[in-house]
Parts: structure tokens; C-alpha cells; sequence
């Protein structure tokens, strides 16, 4: 069940440059699973649909929001305070299918503004062995203090300013990573190579995708994306990023 | 206190309804909203045969609204008549199918298939801006409205409502056509055709370049174009365009709408339908108004 309320902020913070952190007491966090996502509704009445934003780390009734500033809906977040109100719904969507790494070797990624949902994936996925690689521009590795302190975590910088000098991809063969899942977050470029890398080496891969949207409940039909079946609602491989996703099996997905 | 009101000797309980495209068939938003309390549930509109829709970036939002160019992406009406319908059935509401198509024949085999349905009322959907075929042809010419709408109404066995477009010279000569050919009601506006670039990719931000423009922004238009085609037509009208709460509604139902349908504002508010129905009953017992039917049309 999807909860829509009004919640409290309790912190609020830059994170780093541009990337903003926002932390709200609710009732969404008790329900909420790794890849799931919430819509934050601006109070600017000229911004009228509520934000996407992904769920970074949920514990009891907290939920911790980790989003770049992308326009004025995301401006006006970060620039709330402590004990601010906030209109939230969620949690939306399906989330990552944990349970699919039971057994396994698993492999988290997350590039740019893809990988505070990653976080709390790493924190509840239970698997035989787990690598988490991350994708940054350059030195400023937001979150990656808290990913140390729950996994084995592999760095990549497009400027080659910490550990290895490309994207998670050149990170993944240069170690030599090995794997039978993959779950992703993170830019199309990234996850369309993902999802061509996971096919010639025959993983599975859960990609997490990202579409403009505007009423987050499956009813408007904006967010889809093309998928090699049939879709469920509609009956014409357009499914839902909302509500069938936001994660998709990359096999299944047209990107 | 009466909040009931009557279209074509259908009664709905209250005067609200959603506008059609922004509340599926009811099915997402009941998790928020008991549908029983609705005035009536208009759904997505739906064609003979399931429609792919527009390549995305289909949404996006503008200064006080936003912009749509799904392309009336749907099931086709089996699976409609299968699923969405029983769905519908369970609740203590009216049930509005909205009905488009590409040509007279399409809209035609669909208002026959519904023939058997146990739905309320049809509304036709002659003003979609986003599908390049059909929709908004027959919703820009008087002649091809007049037609389409007395082909519909030889083999509709429900009453027929005919959604209007904005996106015309005079939108009350569109009415006099619907009425002219039989409709027992229209429904107005349909979305504002607009467009949004973006300046730093050097493009349209929608795929398909131009959008319907809905949300509060619309509101002032269409409160305009309710009250004239209220002046122009005797059959009832369905009102909307940028409702958010009771005052806008209200607006509309004086201006000279029998029912009004929230849009855009569900996707800012999952529960604006039953605030909208709440803050009417408080307007009428604050201002001693016993029967909401004295307000309709109440400004002239």
C-alpha cells in the first residue's frame, strides 16, 4: 500500500557539490524496499507534479533521500530545514528481486546520481558473495563511507582521480570481477552497456530505469518504457517504469 | 442538502468526476480514494484496438501545469470490457467510458461493443492533440463533429458526451454541432495544445514535439469556454480544465456546468476528488444553498 502524508524533515544537508541529502521521518520508510522510490511534492504551486526520488536508506520510520538538484522542484528540496514539512508518497514501485541473489555472486552498481539507491540494497541483500562497484566524474565520492562499512566496494572515476580510470564496466574486466547477478542503478549509456555486457557473458541483470513522470501511481501512462513482451496494463510492450519498475530485467527491456 | 445532479437521466450522487487519461480506470487510485464517494469515474479513453501510444518523453511540466503527449496509449476495448469494467462494477459510482478512434467506423465499433456493458454513459474523445490520425480532426471541424456524433448516436445505447477542444476558433459552434447531432451532453476543455524546449539540448523536451497543457494554469480558459457554450446549447456540460480544489469547481458549476472533472490536480493530490466533493457540501451549508442545482449556470 502506498502512503501519501505529510512527513517531518530531520535533516537536511549538501552531501557534496550539488548532490543533496534529505532525511524525513515517515511512515513510507517502514515499508519501503531497496529500489523502491518516493514523489516529493514541491510547495511552489507553479511546480505542480511531485518529484521522483530514490529511496537511499530506510530504517524504522526514517527515510534518507540522497538527489542532485536538477531543476526547481529538486532547488526548492534543498533548501529545506530541519523539522520543514514535506508531502511524500510511497514507497512506489517493484524494487530490486533480492531474493534473486540467494546462492549467488552478486555485483551492485551504481553510477552518478545512481548510486544512493544502492546503498540500502547492499545493506539487505544476502548472497554467496557480493562486489559493489560505483562510478563517479572525479574524486568527490558521495556515500562511499557508508557503502565501505557494508560491502566490498570497487571504484571508478571517469578522471581517473580514484581507483580505476573509466566507468564501472572498466572496473568490472580490469579486476576481473566475476559474477551470476548484476543489479544496477545508474545513467542509460551505463546500463544500456550493462545490459549488453550481462548478454554475452549470460548474467542476469536487474537494471533500475529512470523516466519522466507525472502521477507515479500507474495512471498517466508518461513513464514507460518498451519492453520485449507484452506489457501488463496495456498489452503493447510498453510497461509502466512506475509501477512495473522501476527495476527490469535488462533482457526484457527494449533501451 | 442535495448534491445530486442528472445527465441524460443518468443521476450521480455528486456533481465530481475525473477528467479522462488522469485516473486509469480507477484501479491506481483506489488505494486513495473509496470510488463509491465519486460522482462518477471517467476512464482512460479506449479504442477498438490496443494502441502502442507516443515514444517518450511523453510528460512534462510548465509554469503552473504541465504538458502530455501519451498518444492515448491503451488496451484495446476487450481487455477493457474484461478487467477494467468488472473492476468498476464493484463500486457504488457511475461509470463514463471515454471512447476514441481514428476514424467514424473505429469510434462506431466501439460504441457497439459497450452497447452490451453495464457502463452509464460514453464519452467521445474527438479532441485529443497527440494522435495524428482521427481524434482532434473530427474535434476542429463543425461538419466532421456533426457526423461523427450522429453516427455514434445511431447505435449508442448509452447516453452520448462529446469531449470538446480548446484548440478552435469559436468552441460554441462546436457545441451547437454536438447538440445539433444529438448529444446529450459535451464535456469541456480538452487539453491546451502547447510546446516546451529545451534550450540546453537544443530540442523539444516532448518526442512528440507538442503537448496537451493541463493543471491550473488552463483554468481561466476554461471557465471561459464553459460559460459560452452554456450560453450557446441546452444540453448539459461537463466542466474542466486546471480544477485543483472546491472554489475552482465551483467557478465552473456557476459558470454553467452540471458536473466537473478533476484532471492534472490527482497527480498533485491523490485525494483532490474528495476534497473537491467535501469543500462544495461546505460552500452550499455555509451560504444556505440547499440544492446544488442552484448554482449551475447561476452567473450569466
Amino acid at each position: 500500500m502506498k502512503i501519501y502524508e505529510k512527513a517531518k524533515v530531520t535533516k537536511a544537508i549538501e552531501l557534496s557539490k550539488g548532490i543533496f541529502e534529505l532525511r524525513i521521518k515517515t511512515n513510507i520508510a517502514k515499508e519501503a524496499k531497496p529500489g523502491q522510490f518516493v514523489m516529493v511534492y514541491p510547495k511552489d504551486k507553479s511546480t505542480i507534479l511531485p518529484r521522483p526520488i530514490s529511496i537511499c536508506e530506510a530504517e524504522g520510520d526514517l527515510l534518507r533521500l540522497v538527489y542532485r538538484v536538477a531543476g526547481k522542484g529538486t532547488k526548492e528540496f534543498s533548501l529545506y530545514e530541519e523539522n520543514e514539512d514535506v508531502t511524500v508518497m510511497g514507497p512506489i514501485g517493484n524494487g530490486f528481486p533480492i531474493e534473486k541473489a540467494l546462492g549467488k555472486k552478486a555485483v551492485l552498481i551504481g553510477g552518478g546520481i545512481g548510486v544512493p539507491p544502492i546503498l540500502q540494497l547492499s545493506k539487505e541483500i544476502k548472497a554467496k558473495e557480493v562486489t559493489t562497484v560505483l562510478g563517479y566524474r572525479n574524486n568527490d565520492l558521495f556515500l562511499k563511507d557508508d557503502f565501505d562499512k557494508c560491502s566490498n566496494t570497487v571504484i571508478a572515476t571517469e578522471d581517473g582521480s580514484v581507483g580505476t580510470k573509466g566507468n564501472v564496466l572498466t572496473a568490472i574486466k580490469e579486476q576481473g570481477i566475476e559474477c551470476d547477478v548484476i543489479f544496477a542503478c545508474g545513467p542509460m549509456p551505463m546500463l544500456r552497456a550493462i545490459k549488453q555486457y550481462a548478454k554475452e557473458k549470460n548474467i542476469e541483470a536487474y537494471i533500475s530505469l529512470e523516466e519522466r513522470m507525472a502521477c507515479g501511481v500507474g495512471a498517466c501512462l508518461g513513464c514507460v518504457c518498451k519492453t520485449v513482451k507484452k506489457d501488463e496494463h496495456s498489452h503493447v510492450n510498453n510497461a509502466r517504469v512506475c509501477t512495473e519498475g522501476p527495476v527490469f530485467l535488462a533482457s526484457e527491456v527494449d533501451i | 442538502m442535495n448534491t445530486k445532479v442528472s445527465i441524460a437521466g443518468v443521476e450521480f450522487k455528486n456533481p465530481v468526476t475525473v477528467a479522462s487519461g488522469t485516473f486509469g480506470s480507477g484501479m491506481e487510485y483506489s488505494e486513495f480514494v473509496d470510488l463509491s464517494k465519486l460522482g462518477a469515474v471517467t476512464t482512460k479513453g479506449v479504442a477498438l484496438t490496443p494502441w502502442t501510444g507516443n515514444n517518450t518523453i511523453r510528460v512534462c511540466e510548465v509554469y503552473g501545469g504541465m504538458l502530455n503527449a501519451i498518444g492515448l496509449q491503451n488496451p484495446g476495448i476487450e481487455v477493457f470490457c474484461e478487467r477494467d469494467i468488472p473492476f468498476l462494477k464493484k463500486y457504488d459510482t457511475k461509470i463514463i467510458v471515454n471512447v476514441c478512434g481514428k476514424t467514424v467506423e473505429e469510434y462506431v465499433g466501439v460504441v457497439e461493443r459497450l452497447a452490451s456493458e453495464p457502463v452509464d454513459m460514453l464519452e467521445i474523445n474527438v479532441s485529443c492533440p497527440n494522435v495524428k490520425e482521427g481524434a482532434i480532426a473530427f474535434g476542429q471541424d463543425a461538419k466532421a463533429l456533426e457526423n461523427v456524433t450522429r453516427e455514434i448516436k445511431k447505435v449508442a445505447k448509452q447516453p452520448v458526451i462529446m469531449k470538446l477542444s480548446p484548440n478552435v476558433t469559436r468552441i460554441a459552434d462546436m457545441a451547437k454541432a454536438a447538440e445539433a447531432a444529438g448529444a446529450d451532453a459535451i464535456s469541456l476543455i480538452n487539453t491546451i495544445t502547447g510546446m516546451k524546449i529545451d534550450i540546453n539540448r537544443r530540442t523539444f523536451v516532448l518526442a512528440n514535439k507538442t503537448g496537451g497543457m493541463s493543471g491550473p494554469a488552463i483554468k481561466p480558459v476554461a471557465v471561459r469556454m464553459v460559460y459560452e457554450c452554456a450560453n450557446a446549447v441546452n444540453i448539459p456540460i461537463i466542466g474542466m480544465g486546471g480544477i485543483s480544489n472546491a472554489e475552482d469547481a465551483l467557478e465552473f458549476i456557476m459558470a454553467g456546468a452540471t458536473m466537473v472533472s478533476v484532471g492534472a490536480a490527482n497527480f498533485v493530490n491523490p485525494y483532490t476528488t474528495l476534497e473537491v466533493i467535501d469543500g462544495i457540501k461546505d460552500y452550499m451549508q455555509r451560504n444556505n444553498v440547499n440544492d446544488i442545482k442552484e448554482l449551475i449556470g447561476c452567473v450569466k
